[in-house]
């Protein structure tokens, strides 16, 4: 059944009869980046007017694919559940090379975490649930059809325009966060530019609905017959809609390709019939680029206006949503006077590294699927051949490198004898509490996750002392009998011990509230 | 000793990227020279007759 875009009550702001109060943020765009940062600010105390030129969520299924970090966060949000609940949980992914399939790929829950490893879900409803979410938090004023018409950065404030149905008004913020996407007004008024790469080859990308017994799998085929030797994607979406991605070629006319009487027998033969109804069609070229810095002054980037991905790995959304993560505590930290403007500059640092991540998995993804003609091509199409027989030559086998948490280079205190998966930088891994989950009693603070140890209060720090479970054990613990974990309210491990001293944890919590780890 | 068919590269996407990087700009004739190099350098690193023989045997089928 067909999405019902349904229009949000736009109302006259105050600014249009007279001047409001300086706020302290201002957000610039209702898309998932822009709404759970308003809402995870929230959780932290901080009131923000988030302003976006429509009334309604986004048009097609766009972002459909959130990674177990990304439900973690919009968990924290309270959407988490909803998203998990609507959405088609998968883990098996298969591959194909000519009609034959070449292996396939099992994300195999290691168990013992409340989410999944990923969800396939339509941004218009992460969108919806997110905007119903913010419409009941006090502390977030949403405003549509308010447009941003200039943003002019003064002496400790920004200056912003605003055009609403009603006419024009002003906003002053302390903060500026941009987040309205991969055209960002802002980052065009600002007169910044993206860096990277641009791919010229053109993909397709549809959602259709048809009644079909499809698995909830990821299907992606290099060289399929019914698509003339290019490569094609199909995965499942609620609501009986599927998303089919079909490279079309650097010569493509995306306005030709759009067109029904284009697409329509393309989908036929993929499907193999034409009993479906045409949701949504888009044309895109490939783009792996970022901001050189996501800070700009008082004016700050995150999400696609920040950086953009192809989407083969489902980098963008989930990266997006990271950035949030990052960027929540530590401005509601300046804002409160806990730590100087300057803390802000860890931000921009974890997240280029992020999106740095990214666009490398992306740009080598984009690479295997588009080689070039010649030795990157002959390389490619054996490597194929191989790995239909040689397990090791699937690992070169590239239709996307699916979305991790990045680990963050700067990180604190280290015991090699605590097991990997948990070192410093990482995000805190979930686990079972025996009551709850850990992710959950951890929420949005710092704390001191304390294991076989008796201690204390800390100042600065909350205790959170859950009972060692077998999965907090492997996670946590590994051999060592004691354990104490600092970790940051975006669940970001910044050090750790495998026993108490008070001196290094007093260190520690300085380091983290002066930016060092 | 037999011919390892399981993953055995710790980045193997990062040791594919430097692989094509080399060859970049080669003409046809360049990258075959490069590529027989390459089989040769790493044969002797191997150094086990067995292993290259199955090595041989894997990339003649087609």
């Amino acid at each position: 059944m067909a999405y019902d875009y349904k229009r949000f009550a736009y109302e006259p702001p105050a600014g249009l009869t007279g001047p409001e109060p300086r706020h302290k943020v201002v957000i610039v765009g209702a898309g998932p980046v822009g709404l759970a940062m308003a809402l995870d600010l929230s959780t932290h105390g901080v009131a923000s007017v988030v302003l976006d030129d429509n009334d309604r969520v986004s048009i097609g299924s766009r972002a459909i694919c959130w990674s177990k970090r990304s439900l973690e966060i919009l968990d924290r949000l309270g959407v988490g559940d909803r998203c998990v609940e609507k959405g088609v949980t998968w883990q098996v992914g298969r591959t194909f090379h000519g009609d034959r399939e070449v292996f396939s790929f099992d994300l195999l829950p290691e168990g013992g975490e409340k989410m999944p490893a990923f969800v396939n879900l339509q941004q218009y409803y992460l969108e919806e649930y997110l905007v119903d979410r913010a419409q009941a938090a006090p502390l977030v004023d949403l405003r549509f059809l308010n447009r941003v018409a200039s943003v002019t950065d003064r002496d400790g404030f920004i200056d912003l325009g605003i055009e609403t149905p009603d006419g024009a008004y002003g906003l002053q913020a302390e903060y500026l966060i941009a987040c309205d996407g991969a055209n960002s007004p802002v980052r065009h008024m600002l007169g910044l530019e993206f860096e990277g790469e641009l791919f010229e080859e053109r993909f397709l990308i549809a959602d259709i609905e048809m009644k079909a017994d499809f698995p909830s799998e990821r299907w992606f085929w290099f060289e399929p017959s019914f698509h003339d030797g290019q490569s094609a994607l199909l995965h499942k979406q609620p609501d009986s809609i599927y998303r089919i991605d079909l490279q079309l070629g650097w010569e493509a006319d995306p306005e030709a390709e759009k067109k029904p009487e284009r697409v329509i027998p393309r989908i036929e033969r993929v499907v193999g019939h034409s009993d479906f109804r045409l949701d949504w069609v888009s044309v895109y070229a490939f783009q792996c680029r970022r901001l050189r810095n996501f800070l700009h002054d008082r004016v700050i980037f995150a999400g696609d206006s920040a950086h953009v991905v192809s989407p083969f790995g489902a980098r963008g959304g989930n990266g997006g949503l990271q950035d949030v993560d990052a960027l929540g505590w530590r401005l509601a930290a300046v804002l409160d006077g806990r730590a100087p403007r300057e803390f802000l500059v860890g931000y921009d640092r974890e997240r280029v590294q992020g999106a740095d991540e990214n666009i490398l998995n992306s740009t080598r993804t984009t690479r295997f699927m588009t080689p070039a003609v010649g030795v990157e091509r002959i390389y490619r199409d054996q490597v194929l051949k191989l790995a239909a027989k040689a397990p090791f030559a699937r690992t070169w086998v590239n239709s996307g490198r699916l979305s991790r948490p990045c680990r963050y280079d700067r990180a604190g205190p280290d015991d090699p004898a605590l097991p990997p998966i948990s070192g410093p930088g990482s995000v805190a891994p979930d686990a079972p509490t025996g009551t709850g989950w850990l992710l959950n009693a951890l929420g949005g603070r710092v704390s001191l996750l304390a294991l076989g140890l008796e201690i204390g209060e800390i100042s600065g720090a909350d205790l959170v002392a859950p009972p060692v479970t077998p999965e907090i054990r492997s996670r946590y613990l590994g051999s060592c009998e004691t354990a104490l974990y600092l970790i940051r309210p975006d669940q970001v491990i910044a050090g750790r011990w495998a026993g108490h001293d008070p001196d290094a944890l007093t260190r520690a919590i300085a380091d983290l509230w002066e930016g060092r780890i | 000793m037999t011919l390892n068919l399981a993953p055995n590269l710790a980045d193997h996407d990062g040791f594919y990227e430097a692989l094509l990087a080399r060859q970049k700009g080669m003409g046809e004739g360049e990258a075959l020279a490069f590529n027989a190099r390459l089989v040769m350098i790493l044969a002797n690193h191997i150094g086990d007759v067995e292993v290259l023989t199955e090595a041989l045997e894997l990339a003649a089928r087609d």
